[in-house]
């Protein structure tokens, strides 16, 4: 029975060395028995998997090719334990979770039946995810970044990135981010900023939790769309330093330049990047509105789809901003927590006590597909993209009118849009950065938005336990977002002990919490004054 | 609603003039403004061109609270927004505040202050570094900024994709019109290669090395070696076309009808570049076949291999030399993300005229088989013009502009 | 080092040059006592305009000192006090 696939089940934490071997794997010339059009590869966890037709009649031996390549079998047996099969035969029951391959008739292998490209109906397009990628610091994988959320533990520490000692705000939530380890070779490495490399990682596990790689894509209908408020600064700065020798050459020495540094001048190389890890060729850019830039470029994502111009999306948002330049800016506004003593619980969204955000790092990246053909494949569906809006404050590039109004007016809308009532919100996930003036704009955002509803519904911040990874984090809540209604689980906001007076709602503090969490409302809020809103729903729920 | 999103003001800024009639004296007769360097001593690099802006001065423009918080690819965007807004006979007030929003495309930020900001860092301390710079460098400012200083209280939105976000920024503002906003700003502003040296730090050959002005820039010339970089860009107010007529607007320069944006394969393929895909889709989204078209404003990237690739795009979708191909960005250099707003204005202004403005200084190479406009402007009735835009990295974007009447 | 002493004019001096001048405002007119915000210079100018007065003058201001301090005479006052705990201490 040759038509059954390998999946993969794997721990991250106990498969590191199974990690190495396929991405030495991934680098090898095993013979592509499924056509050059798109990679073999699949991801999950950050790991890495070829896929191969697989002998489930033969106790899950590999056949034909694989099994003459001497390097496949080796690590076909390293990973026996790890590997499991599912069998596609009818009345076979599948693993949950996993999706089969394409119920659309056609095998992995076969090239997608050209399609009109250019106008296609507005209307009745629904947009669900399908694959979640996630890296957050304490969070490597979205098994384990829920792990994180679920028990309300913290990932902020004192910052080893960089000697921080003469700055005001020394605390950051890093990531123990091995690029090697996930597979990425050495001139991806060199290229790519560490903001890109977080993208094209989360970016791979996205579309292989969806297994969307298994049942196929049309490449000219799938785009890219990564949101990213700082590109490449890390890489920048880094280079900054060596060109102008620490800052002591008004010109800069062009000798010293690496020969990817306009990679890292322009950011849209993340997409790029991403677009050639997953075989995209549909529409692509980075969106780039500061904070909110993980809302966003998940929100035109799925216009694209919505409007018929592509039928999948790959888009999130990753930004690796923890640097000295963007530690020294956030300290020159003291936007940053000075709370250098506590770092574990120096995050305190909503608490009184808290005196700045702390910054963090990560991305997080989905797989977006029309609802229809989601279906229809039999994917499973996480959520769908029921409503988002952004709005601009046309007040101040860093400061929030305390009466939350146009926060308001986004929530507003992107729930007309998914044409629902505030009273269908089971759960807000706040930005909740920590700082005085959000945390109270918020507040009465959300009590202008819902009304009495507000009251009613638990609200927390993650970024008390992951950080605020400026124009990432927005992703990363949807992330939140999803595999909370996926385990109907409220994640809590940590180090939450002595509530703000003036911040009177429910912000769940410390503990998670069971409860239905069918509709889930995120925001965000950022530099240049922008509010924007997503309602994520089950599909099911927000039908018109 | 019609269905007709409409280009109702202007706001441009380039090396060869400001403001819409500036812009359009210049660009129609050809006015070279590619020169040495002045912004910085260029002697130590490889690369010394420049499109620069000479004649802006950003004191007498904008307020004096504004400057020291601003890189000066921000004050050319305010300023062109100011002038975009003028151009639309839009006062403060005549459109709710939630109704207009700000769409803005950009490829570095504000670099030069960032890069200032880095050499304070690390020669002086990071006490020393600006409060401003934790916005005054990020992508998003311009918009921020433009939104702030209009108060406009719509949706936002900021593209990064290098020159091809130029378009995808006007297309992501078509859609907010759409969607029901009354007026969207949009368009891109770079000022991205003049800042200090970095930005001449590119070691993949794709800048010009040539000292000479009018043979440095040649796009489908024989002698094409890379491009030279400019500053500038512009901002355009699109409007729902009923609502622009209905409050009376003084200008319909045109309408954005279609957008197509694709991304190439993966390098080392050998399959084909997805400019034609982009050209297609954008022509179908318009509704127009490729013999309605009247010009096609080209990306001219300046190099041997994207010349190719762009003129078999164009030869593929047109037939060869089927339609008149101009690249007036020879003139300014290429400005990034200002550089395809700066297209989609002189496309209006070509079918206002009447006049497709030339490509200057080059010489077409009998290599490619397209009917480029060289030399001179020629007479030609236009009505839709088809706009290219591609990044680095792979990014393919096409706008259609058809005339509004 | 010898004390230096904060004037009003070093602090106009240094509001210019950190983040402009309102049109509507004189800043040579008597604005001893008008509160910054009215003056035209919210948190972000003020921001800058403290780390300029912490670098100049090698202080160390408190985090709210514009917060208690909303005139420029107060702030005066309360920077030139600062320096002279910098100093004796």
């Amino acid at each position: 029975m040759h038509s059954t696939l390998i999946v993969a089940r794997m721990d991250l934490e106990s498969s590191a060395e199974v990690g190495k071997l396929f991405a030495e794997f991934d680098r090898s010339e095993m013979p592509h028995r499924m056509g050059t059009r798109r990679r073999q590869l699949f991801a999950y966890k950050g790991l890495y998997f070829h896929l191969q037709d697989f002998d489930a009649d033969n106790g899950g031996e590999l056949i034909e090719d694989a099994k003459t390549d001497p390097r496949f079998m080796q690590i076909s047996q390293d990973l026996k334990p790890f590997i499991g099969a599912y069998d596609r035969r009818p009345g076979v029951p599948r693993p949950m979770r996993w999706p089969p391959a394409s119920t659309t008739g056609r095998l992995p292998h076969e090239p997608a039946a050209r399609r009109h490209e250019g106008r296609r109906p507005l209307m009745g397009r629904r947009v669900v995810i399908t694959g979640v990628g996630v890296l957050a610091p304490g969070g490597i994988g979205a098994k384990n970044f829920w792990s994180l959320l679920s028990e309300g533990r913290t990932a902020t520490r004192a910052i080893t990135f960089f000697d921080p000692s003469s700055f005001r705000s020394r605390v950051a939530a890093e990531i123990d981010f091995d690029p090697q380890l996930h597979g990425l070779s050495p001139q991806e490495i060199r290229r790519m900023d560490r903001a890109a490399q977080f993208g094209v990682v989360t970016a791979r596990e996205a579309l292989a939790d969806s297994g969307l790689d298994l049942a196929g894509f049309d490449p000219h209908r799938t785009g890219v769309t990564i949101g990213s408020a700082v590109g490449a600064t890390t890489g920048l700065d880094d280079e900054y330093r060596v060109v102008s020798d620490d800052g002591r050459l008004d010109l800069v020495d062009h000798a010293y330049a690496p020969q990817h540094l306009y990679n890292y001048f322009v950011p849209s190389s993340i997409s790029a990047e991403v677009a050639w890890a997953v075989g995209a060729e549909g529409p692509a850019t980075v969106v780039s509105t500061g904070c909110t830039s993980g809302i966003d470029s998940v929100g035109h994502a799925a216009e694209l789809i919505r409007e018929g111009t592509a039928d999948v999306m790959i888009t999130g948002a990753t930004d690796a901003p923890i640097s000295p330049i963007t530690m020294a800016c956030f300290d020159a506004i003291k936007a940053t927590t000075p709370r250098n003593d506590d770092p574990e619980h120096a995050s305190r969204p909503f608490d009184g006590t808290r005196n700045g955000f702390v910054l963090g790092e990560g991305s997080a990246v989905f797989v977006l597909e029309e609802l229809d053909s989601a279906r229809k494949r039999g994917a499973h569906i996480y959520a769908e993209i029921a409503g988002y809006a952004s709005r601009c404050n046309a007040f101040h590039m860093t400061g929030l009118r305390p009466d939350g109004r146009e926060m308001a007016e986004a929530i507003k809308v992107a729930l007309g849009e998914a044409r629902m009532n505030p009273e269908s919100v089971d759960y807000i996930n706040a930005h909740g950065s920590g700082t005085k003036q959000n945390d109270r704009h918020e507040t009465a955002a959300f009590k202008l938005s819902l009304g009495e509803h507000a009251y009613r519904t638990p609200v927390s911040s993650i970024k008390s336990m992951v950080g605020h990874s400026l124009g990432a984090i927005g992703s990363i809540e949807i992330a939140a977002s999803v595999l909370a209604m996926e385990n109907q689980v409220v994640p809590p906001t940590a180090n939450l002990h002595t509530p703000d007076p003036e911040c009177d709602l429910d912000y769940v503090p410390l503990t998670a919490r069971e409860q239905r969490t069918d509709a889930v409302l995120t925001v965000g809020s950022g530099f240049g004054g922008f509010q924007s809103a997503m309602v994520l729903a089950r599909p099911e729920r927000s039908a018109a | 609603m019609s269905a007709r999103t409409v280009i109702t003001g202007i706001g441009v800024a380039t090396p060869n003039g400001l403001g819409v009639d500036g812009f359009w004296a210049a660009t129609r007769v050809g006015k070279n403004a590619i020169g040495r360097v002045t912004h910085f001593d260029p002697t130590p690099y490889p690369s010394q061109l420049a499109g620069e802006i000479s004649d802006f001065v950003a004191e007498d423009l904008l307020p004096s609270r504004l400057l020291p918080q601003t890189d000066r690819m921000t004050r050319l965007a305010l300023v062109a927004a100011d002038c975009a807004f003028k151009d639309a006979g839009i006062q403060p007030g005549d459109i709710p505040e939630f109704d207009m929003g700000v769409v803005t495309a950009s490829t570095a930020g504000g670099f030069e202050f960032g890069q200032n900001e880095l050499k304070k860092l690390w020669s002086q301390g990071s006490e020393y570094v600006s409060a401003y710079q934790s916005f005054a460098w990020f992508y998003a400012v311009n918009s921020g900024q433009i939104s702030i200083r209009n108060g406009m209280r719509g949706p936002s939105g900021v593209v990064v994709s290098d020159h091809a976000g130029g378009l995808d920024a006007i297309a992501q503002a078509r859609r907010q019109i759409r969607k029901g906003s009354k007026l969207i700003f949009s368009g891109g502003f770079d000022a991205t290669d003049l800042h200090l040296g970095l930005g001449r730090s590119d070691r993949r050959g794709r800048l010009s090395t040539s000292s000479d002005p009018d043979r440095a820039y040649l796009p489908f010339d024989a002698a094409a070696d890379g491009y030279v970089p400019g500053e500038g860009g512009a901002l355009i107010t699109l409007e729902d076309e009923q609502t622009a007529r209905e409050r009376g607007a003084q200008n319909i320069y045109g309408e954005i009808a279609g957008y197509g944006s694709t991304f190439d394969p993966k390098p080392g393929t050998g399959r084909e570049p997805g400019l034609r895909r982009a050209i297609e889709v954008a022509l179908a989204d318009a509704g127009v076949e490729a013999d309605q078209v009247d010009v096609v404003f080209a990306d001219a990237a300046g190099t041997p291999q994207l010349d190719r690739e762009e003129a078999d795009a164009s030869s593929a979708v047109f037939g060869p030399s089927g339609v008149p191909v101009t690249a007036p960005k020879t003139m300014t250099g290429r400005l990034y993300s200002g550089a395809a707003p700066v297209y989609v204005v002189s496309a209006v202004l070509a079918i206002r005229e009447g006049l497709i403005p030339p490509t200057t200084n080059v010489e077409l190479s009998p290599e490619y088989a397209i009917d480029l406009v060289t030399g001179q402007p020629r007479p030609a009735p236009v009505r839709t013009a088809l706009v290219l835009a591609r990044s680095y990295g792979g990014f393919n974007s096409a706008v259609v502009v058809r005339a509004a009447d | 080092m010898s004390e230096q002493e904060f004037t009003i004019e070093a602090l106009k001096q240094i509001l210019l040059e950190s983040a402009g001048a309102d049109e509507n405002i004189d800043l040579d007119g008597d604005i001893l006592d008008t509160d910054f915000e009215a003056l035209g210079y919210e948190s972000l100018a003020l921001l800058e305009t403290g780390g300029r007065i912490e670098r100049e003058y090698g202080i160390s201001l408190d985090d709210d000192i514009f917060t208690d301090h909303r005139t420029p005479r107060a702030l005066v006052a309360a920077v030139n006090a600062c320096i002279k705990d910098t100093v004796t201490a």
